[in-house]
């Protein structure tokens, strides 16, 4: 027996989140480190088919499998950022969109589009956390409220994949007041007794939580999502002791009620198909 | 009176006239004038020093050791009829939030507001003006109470934010501030909110969503303290007035940004200076926002608060 044994796991951040490389032929799980193949990582909907690990993944990959055969009409595909308060810290916010619309080819935050789900119309909205880490800027939130008036228009259920850290500091005011909008677009949903369904995924924190993530008609999460209001940092520098194992993921959430059930990528879609038919009285055909 | 560093000018101001009223009773000479020329020039200074207020100094104004908090409006707005109502029925009493009835000018009112403490063990009492999950669902019963009998909601905005804590998080902070914007956005009842000291983030939105949301003059709203968006984007507590000009934080900014509905003026020199000034003239605004509401149509209302929100936000396709 050693002297030393690792209690905590060890670095896990994966290497496309360090540098920029081009994607290899070959896909090492971040957790175990298993390697396999690209084309299976894939076909495995970008989940480790050893540990369950679930990687990071934004609405391109999140729309290649939940419409049916990956087929979806974009909504407002251009709408981009300004620059309102002309915020500026070490860098220009104008530079800094510039730099990241480049480096990820989205225009912000945010895609949604609508489609089939299992043969449902459904509109759907997913965070990009790519993009300024997932922040909800004005844009965000333009857009989360025209896929709702689509809802809204076309009698259809709206589901949101969240995946963001929260408000976007360089729209200071506009983008807190996005969580008011948002919220407040939800409203109508209800009203109109249009099922809204609320995927929280690693990592859903801040302003996101604290607004449409929280307001589902159900809310479900992926597997080990980080998941909570305050981030992990400032709670510990809050109460000045070390967290609680598996504190502020999915399991974690779930156990205090604020989650209806927790869903492997997997099974998914098909969690969703069958939540909407039931609450819609629509049997499959 | 405590002084903040950029109030030194009004500081010796304030000591030289009172050691010339100290004299002037003393004596028998006749100082009246130059205790009016004195007043003069201090009113004089407060003024051109108010006019020149930087971002930060506003924020350092909306947290002044002298500046009255939540409950001192409400006891004195209401002239002593506030009478607090406690609890959310599921947890605890949340002391950093606080609710109940009063009058004002013979109409009833159901207030809310975060509130901070006047002494380190009050501070700790009402821990420092950050509501907990508990806090925000007893402000939400509280205001489906006003719904039920059609009373109208006023919210006094006074927060550092939203607590941080393990047990918040355990008790979903998150789902409890989403959950009052939601309910908020279609209260059918009149809502005015009105930022009395710092007005940051969720912490405060959680009671924030109006039919008018006002701001007093030296008082501040954002996304992020000041200090945190310094740590987060300079990376070094340093910064903060920089990021307090960068975030457009101010009322003046708030309303140019039409994210605000209006500015309730503060007494010469801010709040601290005449509290009972301060107070008058906002039991007098609410009287006069809310007679302009109380007649409203309630389906109105609500679709023009929710179309009000709706419209916030800038964006280019």
């Amino acid at each position: 027996m050693g002297w030393f044994k690792r209690t905590k796991e060890g670095i896990t951040t994966p290497t496309e989140e360090k540098k920029d490389s081009p994607d290899g032929l070959w896909h090492m799980c971040p957790k175990c480190r298993v390697v396999v193949n690209t084309d299976d990582h894939e076909a495995a909907l970008w989940t480790c088919t050893n540990c369950g690990h679930h990687d990071g993944i934004d609405a391109e990959e999140y729309f290649s499998f939940l419409f049916d055969n990956g087929e979806f009409t974009e909504l407002d595909p251009n709408m981009t950022a300004v620059d309102p308060l002309g915020f500026e810290d070490t860098k220009k916010y104008t530079d800094r969109l510039e730099a990241t619309r480049k480096k990820t080819g989205l225009k912000d935050a945010l895609t949604s589009g609508y489609g089939t789900l299992n043969g449902l119309p459904v509109t759907i909205a997913c965070m990009n956390f790519k993009f300024i880490g997932g922040s909800m800027g004005s844009v965000v939130g333009e857009k989360i409220a025209r896929a709702i008036d689509h809802s809204l228009k076309n009698k259809q259920p709206f589901i949101m994949i969240s995946k963001s850290g929260g408000a976007r500091m360089m729209e200071a005011a506009f983008s807190l007041m996005q969580m008011a909008k948002t919220a407040a677009k939800l409203t109508l949903l209800d009203k109109h007794r249009i099922p809204y369904v609320s995927v929280l995924t690693d990592p859903t924190t801040g302003g996101v939580t604290a607004s449409y993530a929280m307001l589902g008609d159900v809310n479900i999460a992926e597997p080990n999502a980080l998941i909570g209001f305050a981030g992990p940092r400032v709670v510990k520098e809050t109460i000045g002791k070390d967290l609680p194992d598996g504190f502020q993921t999915s399991e974690f959430v779930l156990e205090h009620g604020f989650l209806d059930f927790i869903v492997e990528r997997k099974n998914m879609k098909n969690k969703i198909g069958d939540y909407l038919r039931l609450v819609g009285n629509q049997p499959a055909e | 009176m405590e002084y903040l560093a950029f109030e030194a000018p009004i500081r010796e101001m304030d000591e030289q006239l009172e050691r010339t009223r100290a004299m002037a009773q003393e004596s028998d000479v006749d100082l009246s004038a130059a205790i009016a020329a004195l007043e003069q020039s201090r009113t004089d200074l407060l003024k051109s020093m108010s006019e020149h207020l930087t971002a930060w100094q506003r924020v350092q104004l909306s947290r002044h050791p002298n500046r009255p908090y939540t409950l001192a409006y409400l006891n004195a707005m209401t002239q002593g009829t506030f009478s607090e109502l406690h609890g959310d029925r599921h947890v605890k009493d949340d002391k950093a939030m606080v609710g109940g009835w009063g009058w004002i000018n013979g109409e009833s009112y159901l207030f809310l507001g975060q509130q901070k403490g006047i002494n380190t063990k009050m501070r700790q009492l009402r821990n420092f003006g950050m509501a907990n999950p508990e806090g925000y669902r007893k402000a939400l019963r509280l205001m489906k109470m006003a719904e039920k009998f059609q009373r109208p909601v006023v919210c006094l905005i006074d927060t550092p934010g939203a607590f941080p804590g393990l047990e918040a998080e355990e008790r979903g902070q998150g789902e409890a501030i989403a959950r009052n914007i939601f309910e908020m956005a279609k209260l059918r009842t009149p809502v005015i909110c009105i930022i009395i000291g710092e007005g940051a983030s969720g912490g405060a939105l959680g009671i924030g969503v109006g039919d008018r949301v006002l701001m007093l003059e030296n008082t501040w709203y954002s996304v992020i303290s000041p200090e945190s968006c310094s740590s987060i984007l300079w990376r070094s507590w340093d910064f903060k007035e920089q990021a307090a000009e960068a975030l457009k934080l101010t009322a003046n900014d708030m309303l140019a940004n039409g994210l605000i509905d209006g500015i309730v003026p503060e007494p010469l020199g801010g709040v601290h200076r005449n509290p009972e000034g301060m107070f008058a003239s906002l039991a007098e605004t609410i009287d006069r926002e809310y007679r302009a509401l109380k007649d409203r149509d309630l389906d109105q209302l609500v679709d023009e608060r929710i179309e009000k929100f709706c419209a916030m936000g800038v964006v280019n396709e």
